[in-house]
């Protein structure tokens, strides 16, 4: 979206983009196959080490991962921290369990097996719903932890965000996890969240944006924001970057490509909403523009 | 038998020293195409080789009896995946068997003469759909169809035996080993009528000779007689089942375990492989190239041993008979 924006104001300028999912990206950034990657996951410490310079991250999106499922009349659910753990631990199997049934109060909820659907292939969104989990929940972070792929304790796979919102919708009973833009598009139900103040929150850009403002964000931009401190975040958030090389190659490319991610984090960011991205709060865009500005040619 | 007249002139003697030259050359060009492919097998073997030394060294043969495939503490353990391969192949061969050698046996005996060839045709365009639809096809039409209609049915009057316990998801083994045996029909089908059609006809003459009916001259002269290349053709068709991709994975769950029901969801081989590959690194990386190889091999030994079987019976028999 953001590519065919720029290119129609800055003629001339050709931006490739091709979603294969973050490992990859970061395979061929590392291997200078491309100018720029994208990821939903800080790259680590020995990834970086691995690389032949310094890799920048930038964060351009916030955006949430809800929670959607399949039941009968598409009542809005609540959910609480270790309520969802226990789902996806395998330890609730029912949704009419006590403990579901007594975060909603009124809802008519069925003695009927919850089947739990994540995702089958390697994802920067299960990297943030997992990295929740485990901030939230001693049992998982020992018994699972946090990754892109993880040993799922119980469920069934689907293929991208479009495989898991498939099997939730063919799947009575079922519930499972997407980015919130493919639950709105697609109509589906989201539940709401009970955050770290206390409060229940529904996944919206504005929600994201306060989380996003109350984390604690360093200067090289790697950082999770899941479980954010704020009264109105939401607590799986997480960020997407944009990783590039500090010393860029190619002095004409190298040009552009900051031009065009100082456009991004900036003016860009107006169109974040349209697709339920939270845009970047006024302070960060400033400390990324500072960071875009050390970039060498 | 004409022998070409012996050229007397130079012009002549050129002439035949040219066309022996392109001679030489078209046999060196099919050489190399042939090689080529020999080639290019080696190397894939080599590159799988190579890349799962890591895994190897690190796992060695626990590999293949390990259920874990945790990529966060970097376990990982092939058994779930050589079961779903297993168990959803099986699962393709008892339902694609039996229709193919009936299919085979209406096309060579029983079909009007007018309904013998565009049948066939039919039959051969459902190879012809890729396998990608098949699994869309699965997702939004078989997959809700089994889970509301035909599995309840199935587990309410078989559900004593092991196989059919457990929660009906729709998505699973058995519909993963449906939808594989729709993909194998084509291929089972058409090997077994060239099979059956290269059962001489002096069996059945005979058969009827002295006496036989419709199905036993079928079952005496042409079926006993064809065994082997019926199934060899069943071979190429489990070829085929195991390495089936896209649909699969589509269908099957995703959910790397080992359970006796056949609705649980599993995952095989090439499935994983097409999942996890691109997100993968290191250890995790060398793991799947493993799992690669295990498959390969296994598809290998599997398609040299049907053709073999399918080559004797062509071959041998004729050879016998006359």
């Amino acid at each position: 979206m953001w590519k065919d924006a720029y290119s129609k104001n800055h003629p001339g300028v050709q931006i490739n983009y091709q979603s294969v999912g973050s490992g990859a990206g970061i395979k061929q950034l590392t291997s200078q196959t491309v100018n720029f990657g994208a990821s939903d996951a800080p790259m680590t410490d020995e990834a970086m080490k691995s690389a032949p310079g310094k890799i920048l991250h930038i964060p351009v999106v916030a955006g949430a991962v809800a929670i959607t499922y399949n039941l009968p009349g598409d009542p809005k659910l609540k959910f609480d921290p270790d309520t969802l753990a226990g789902i996806y631990l395998g330890q609730i199997t029912k949704w009419n369990d006590p403990k579901i049934v007594a975060l909603n109060p009124g809802v008519q909820l069925p003695d009927q097996a919850i089947t739990v659907v994540h995702r089958s292939d390697g994802s920067g969104t299960t990297f943030i719903f997992t990295d929740y989990l485990s901030v939230v929940n001693q049992d998982w972070a020992t018994k699972v932890g946090k990754n892109t792929s993880v040993n799922w304790p119980t469920g069934v796979g689907g293929k991208g965000n479009e495989g898991v919102f498939g099997q939730v919708k063919q799947l009575p009973g079922a519930i499972g996890y997407v980015e919130l833009g493919y639950a709105v598009e697609n109509k589906l139900p989201v539940a709401d969240l009970k955050n770290k103040a206390g409060k229940f929150v529904t996944p919206t850009p504005d929600s994201v944006s306060k989380a996003m403002a109350t984390a604690t964000i360093p200067d090289d931009f790697r950082f999770s924001m899941v479980d954010a401190p704020g009264d109105d975040a939401y607590p799986i958030s997480g960020a997407s970057w944009v990783l590039l090389y500090q010393k860029q190659s190619d002095a004409a490319k190298g040009k552009v490509l900051v031009d065009f991610l100082k456009w991004c984090v900036t003016e860009g960011q107006k169109m974040s909403p349209q697709l339920d991205y939270a845009p970047l709060p006024d302070s960060v865009q400033q400390r990324e523009l500072k960071l875009l500005d050390t970039v060498t040619f | 038998m004409t022998t070409k007249p012996v050229p007397a002139s130079s012009a002549g003697m050129r002439e035949r020293i040219g066309s022996r030259m392109a001679d030489r050359v078209f046999h060196l060009l099919c050489l190399a195409g042939a090689l080529t492919v020999g080639v290019l097998l080696v190397l894939v073997l080599w590159e799988l080789i190579k890349g799962s030394q890591l895994s190897m060294h690190k796992f060695g043969w626990r590999f293949f009896i390990s259920r874990t495939w945790d990529p966060n503490v970097d376990d990982y353990g092939a058994l779930p995946f050589i079961y779903g391969t297993i168990v959803s192949s099986i699962i393709a061969l008892l339902i694609a068997v039996p229709l193919s050698v009936g299919t085979a046996i209406y096309l060579t005996d029983l079909a009007p003469l007018w309904l013998r060839q565009p049948l066939t045709s039919l039959i051969e365009m459902l190879a012809a759909v890729p396998s990608v639809i098949w699994g869309l096809w699965g997702i939004f039409v078989l997959v809700p169809l089994l889970r509301k209609d035909v599995y309840p049915v199935l587990q309410k009057s078989l559900g004593f035996l092991p196989f059919f316990k457990g929660t009906i998801l729709g998505v699973g083994l058995l519909t993963a080993g449906i939808i594989v045996a729709i993909m194998i029909l084509p291929i089972v089908a058409s090997v077994s009528r060239e099979v059956l059609r290269s059962v001489p006809n002096l069996q059945r003459e005979a058969a009827y000779a002295l006496g036989a009916t419709r199905w036993e001259v079928t079952r005496i002269a042409v079926l006993s007689y064809a065994r082997r290349g019926l199934f060899g053709a069943a071979v190429l068709g489990l070829g085929r089942a195991l390495g089936e991709t896209m649909a699969v994975t589509m269908v099957i769950g995703n959910q790397p375990s080992v359970s006796p029901s056949v609705f649980a969801p599993a995952d095989t081989l090439a499935s994983v492989i097409a999942n996890q590959f691109p997100e993968a690194a290191g250890i995790s990386l060398s793991a799947l190239f493993e799992l690669g190889l295990v498959l390969l091999a296994v598809t290998i030994v599997i398609n040299i041993l049907a053709q073999i079987m399918i080559h004797a019976l062509t071959t041998a028999e004729t050879r016998r008979v006359a």
